[in-house]
């Protein structure tokens, strides 16, 4: 599986994410610079962590707006698997590739701890290698993650089966509607979620429950 | 705007912070009066945070030396050498007034140096700490700045991308006026790949790089001077502000540059920004050095010579340039998006020469201003040390578990996790723990070893008796990086004092100093890196003599590592070192009885190494499931603390004065947990070592049972440890 990493001024899980992918597929990614408007013809992308252009003005939305992203919307208009999390989520609502907004957490503080998430649909790119209404441990880390969306949108995301992962056992850490966690588009080839699977992948981290999410596109790619 | 023409009267030497002898000291080393500009540029190099005038005399008696030492005190950070090539440099360092003027930019400004000086020498931060100092919970301030300093702290640790792994928080009444922030930055580097501040060669290029220079921190020498120039802005804070984001892109920068050979030397602007950094770069070289303030890039219109030498903007490095590298150079830095600017070059007269629109404003020797500041031999007087108290006077409570409840939940006892949970703890993927256990643990990248730090200090012992308060910090986190079964190396302090012209303080600082000096050369676990926050006092009360401790231990291979979580049901229970009887200055008798009283517990320093060497070594033959030290609170506090994170309970019956053996700080003690079928292994190997070993009891069931000393369920112990901070937080403002 080929994959690349965006690397905006400012990420600083753009490592952690490429250690998690060359550990779980095997293949170390290509790290991008944002000012490439040319990504490599690749199977996954991804947009890591962090705080791209400093959070400033809001959350992913200046990175939104850079010469990556424009060829990263087109490749995902053909069907390239995109990845964002945490901020790469932010950037991926403020770029309209996911609907949808992250807002500041409900009690306005930053919050880095381990959650659980329920994998709420497994039939999905990025979650096969799970099984539905499987709870796994995750850590989060963010300041931006409640997620929310207007009735007709969240009506969408619940009826097509779009959220793919929630909050479980009232463990959501920043008020997010509906417990959201992580979020697909349309057509399913693209997944936000704010909690970080990159970081819990091997036994020093304590747990191996990130591992799953990619294996499960690997699993996809091979198929 | 302030002119270079200004007349220096005694009134400006003095607003200065300038005695008259160290003024009279001016004139005979320049043999005129000195310029507006020059009197600002030895006001920030002769004021006591850069010079160390009243500290470096005793500083000079610490030990420094060892054969991991790589680089002592006198850098931007120490350096140790942790095997294989690779070394470690850390320091912590101050920001204690700037947060409580400015809570949230006065701890992001410290955590923003702090980082600074571990990259400025090429180690890419991999992990970072702080110890927090506040005034009692009741105090109308301190809310406002526990929250703005733990925003703040986070803030910049966050977005920076470095994995805040541990700390410490206290309260207490005698930081009303004047809270402690120490920020503790650890980076990585390549023995080889070690950058200096000494400057070499004559006529290089000095380069500015970072963040553009404003007005900001300015500091108080510029208010004070605003009475004979009213146009002077004289309500801008004198706190700095904080951009992690330029600071992110300025490491990625550095480093992306320091590979290319192009570095000769390099110097963070910290405190009094460019003249500091290139008086230091100059003094260190012997070499003279020409700033054109002309090519400085700035944020702000106007700026006179004098604002631009003592502005400290942060985010800013000064740089020594290999001239056949420029153009590379400059390139890195163009694709950060961050200044490049050719503003100096190195000279060979020894002077330091400051050009403006054209004009010389200083011509100082460099030397003179650097490295040979004025020195203080302050008179000091015995501290104060309290008294001991005798047995028959502390009261005894027939139920521990009732007491370790209402203890785990008082304001210096309970959980920060309120605290760190507004820290990353995980960015970088390397950390090995959480914080809330012994020591932080952070792995070496691409590598199965990993670097334990731990800060500590007992300011209430310290208090009490500094001399044995400041043995006490350094075998404290001595013992907390044994506890997860590393090996100790070196140390940075950070040693936060009332004023030293008074002597009663001068001779907390001199015991206290004494006493970190033996444990060190005791444990031989020296002190490589340091900073000295003197004048902590507000309306004539001193702080309690704070002199945090973070000491650095290697951790060779990272799978053994223990934690304090109780791990199965069934294993054996040892206190190592024994049952303890100290209860003078113990949490027992504050939180219970209201008495802070009492000699603070010995410190054996012998003992304590023997101690630890067992632990050490049983841990590294993977006999221990889980370990912990005793401090604040004693054997209860420790054995709930291990229950809680194992949510496992301990079935652990105390007999007779059961509240002295289960809330005596007696020191160089620690709890283990030990499978049944290792238990004859470690009895016998403790006995041949010579350590004493209680047997406690076994782990299992869901409460702390102490016999017939009482019993609690650990979620009720749980509860009181949760609540106290989250509920004080979200309280009503006062």
């Amino acid at each position: 599986m080929r994959s690349a990493v965006v690397l905006f001024p400012g990420s600083n899980r753009d490592h952690d994410m490429v250690k998690a992918l060359a550990s779980v597929t095997g293949h170390t990614p290509t790290v991008v610079w944002h000012q490439d408007s040319t990504l490599p013809d690749v199977d996954l992308i991804v947009l890591p962590g962090g705080f791209s252009y400093g959070d400033y003005l809001r959350c992913g939305a200046i990175a939104a707006r850079s010469p990556a992203m424009l060829d990263v919307a087109k490749k995902a208009a053909a069907g390239v698997r995109v990845l964002g999390v945490c901020n790469g989520f932010q950037i991926l609502t403020e770029a309209g590739l996911l609907p949808g907004a992250l807002m500041r957490n409900a009690h306005l503080r930053f919050v880095c701890k381990e959650v659980k998430l329920e994998v709420a649909n497994a039939d999905t790119d990025f979650t096969r290698a799970y099984s539905k209404g499987q709870v796994v441990r995750c850590p989060v880390a963010h300041h931006d993650g409640n997620y929310f969306a207007d009735a007709e949108t969240l009506a969408r995301l619940e009826g097509d089966g779009r959220v793919a992962f929630r909050y479980a056992e009232g463990t959501n850490p920043n008020g997010s509607v509906n417990d959201i966690a992580g979020i697909l588009n349309d057509a399913g080839n693209v997944l936000g979620m704010m909690p970080h699977p990159e970081n819990l992948i091997e036994a020093l981290h304590g747990g191996l429950d990130g591992r799953g999410l990619f294996e499960s596109v690997a699993k996809t790619l091979a198929a | 705007m302030l002119r270079n023409d200004i007349a220096i009267t005694p009134e400006l030497i003095a607003s200065h912070g300038l005695k008259p002898d160290e003024y009279e000291r001016i004139l005979d080393l320049i043999g005129r009066e000195p310029t507006f500009t020059e009197l600002g540029i030895f006001s920030a190099m002769w004021n006591e945070h850069c010079s160390y005038k009243s500290s470096k005399k005793w500083l000079k008696t610490l030990p420094t030396k060892g054969p991991k030492v790589v680089i002592g005190p006198g850098e931007n950070a120490g350096v140790i050498d942790i095997e294989d090539g690779d070394v470690a440099v850390f320091k912590m360092e101050s920001h204690n007034h700037p947060s409580y003027i400015e809570p949230y930019q006065g701890a992001t400004t410290g955590v923003g140096g702090i980082l600074r000086d571990v990259f400025t020498m090429g180690a890419k931060p991999i992990a970072a700490m702080n110890s927090l100092s506040f005034g009692e919970p009741s105090h109308p301030k301190t809310r406002h700045l526990v929250a703005g300093v733990v925003a703040g702290v986070g803030g910049y640790g966050n977005s920076f991308g470095v994995p805040t792994v541990g700390g410490e928080v206290r309260f207490h009444a005698r930081y009303n006026g004047n809270c402690l922030v120490n920020a503790f930055a650890l980076g990585l580097a390549k023995a080889d790949g070690i950058f200096l501040s000494e400057a070499k060669g004559v006529g290089l290029p000095v380069v500015y790089l970072g963040a553009k220079t404003g007005r900001d921190g300015v500091g108080g020498a510029t208010m004070a001077s605003a009475e004979f120039d009213d146009q002077i802005e004289e309500k801008r804070p004198t706190v700095q502000v904080g951009d992690p984001f330029t600071e992110k892109r300025l490491l990625e920068a550095c480093l992306e540059l320091m590979k290319t050979g192009a570095v000769i030397a390099i110097q963070d602007m910290g405190a009094a920004g460019l003249t500091c950094s290139a008086v230091e770069m100059g003094a260190k070289g012997n070499l003279g050095l020409r700033l054109d303030l002309d090519k400085v890039p700035v944020r702000e219109e106007n700026m006179t010579a004098y604002e631009m030498m003592l502005s400290e903007s942060q985010e800013r490095m000064l740089m020594v340039l290999e001239p056949s590298k420029e153009k590379l150079a400059e390139s890195i830095f163009v694709k950060w998006e961050l200044d490049f600017a050719i503003c100096g070059e190195t000279t060979d007269d020894l002077r330091f020469r400051v050009i403006h629109h054209g004009e010389e404003v200083a011509n100082l020797p460099i030397k003179e201003l650097g490295d040979q500041a004025p020195e203080y031999d302050r008179p000091w007087v015995e501290p104060f040390k309290a008294e001991p108290i005798s047995f028959t006077s502390i009261p005894a409570v027939s139920n521990v578990a009732d007491a370790l409840v209402k203890i785990i939940g008082t304001p210096d006892m309970c959980s920060r996790a309120w605290v760190y949970e507004q820290y990353d703890c995980l960015v970088q993927g390397n950390s090995a723990t959480v914080p809330g256990g012994d020591a932080g643990v952070v792995r070496v990248e691409g590598t199965n070893k990993a670097l334990a730090m731990s800060s500590d200090v007992t300011p209430r012992y310290c208090e009490a008796d500094p001399y044995e308060g400041g043995k006490q910090a350094v075998a404290e986190s001595w013992r907390n990086i044994t506890a997860v079964g590393a090996t100790p190396i070196a140390v940075t302090d950070n040693l936060n004092f009332a004023n030293p012209e008074k002597p009663e303080a001068m001779g907390q600082f001199v015991r206290a100093l004494q006493g970190l000096g033996e444990a060190c050369r005791s444990l031989e676990f020296p002190i490589v890196s340091g900073n000295v926050s003197l004048y902590n006092e507000t309306n004539g009360r001193g702080i309690l003599p704070t002199p945090t401790i973070v000491g650095v231990g290697l951790l060779k291979d990272v799978t053994k590592m223990v934690t304090i979580a109780f791990k199965n049901d069934g294993d054996e229970l040892f206190l190592v070192g024994g049952h303890g009887t100290h209860l003078g200055q113990s949490i027992y008798l504050r939180e219970l009885f209201g008495r802070e009283e009492g000699t603070p517990p010995p410190v054996d320093l012998a003992k304590e190494r023997k101690h630890g060497d067992f632990v050490r070594a049983a841990i590294d033959k993977r006999l221990l499931t889980s370990c912990h030290d005793l401090s604040d609170g004693g054997l209860a506090v420790s054995l709930a603390e291990m229950a809680m994170a194992g949510k496992k309970g301990a079935s652990v019956p105390l007999g007779q004065s059961a509240h002295m053996a289960a809330f005596a700080e007696d020191q160089a003690r620690y709890v283990i947990a030990v499978s049944p079928a290792n238990a004859a292994r470690v009895v016998a190997d403790a006995a041949a070592a010579g350590v004493p070993l209680v047997r406690l009891g076994t782990v299992g069931g869901t409460a702390l049972d102490f016999g017939t000393a009482g019993k609690v369920e650990i979620e009720t112990v749980r509860k009181a440890f949760d609540s106290w901070l989250p509920e004080y937080m979200g309280g009503e403002m006062a």
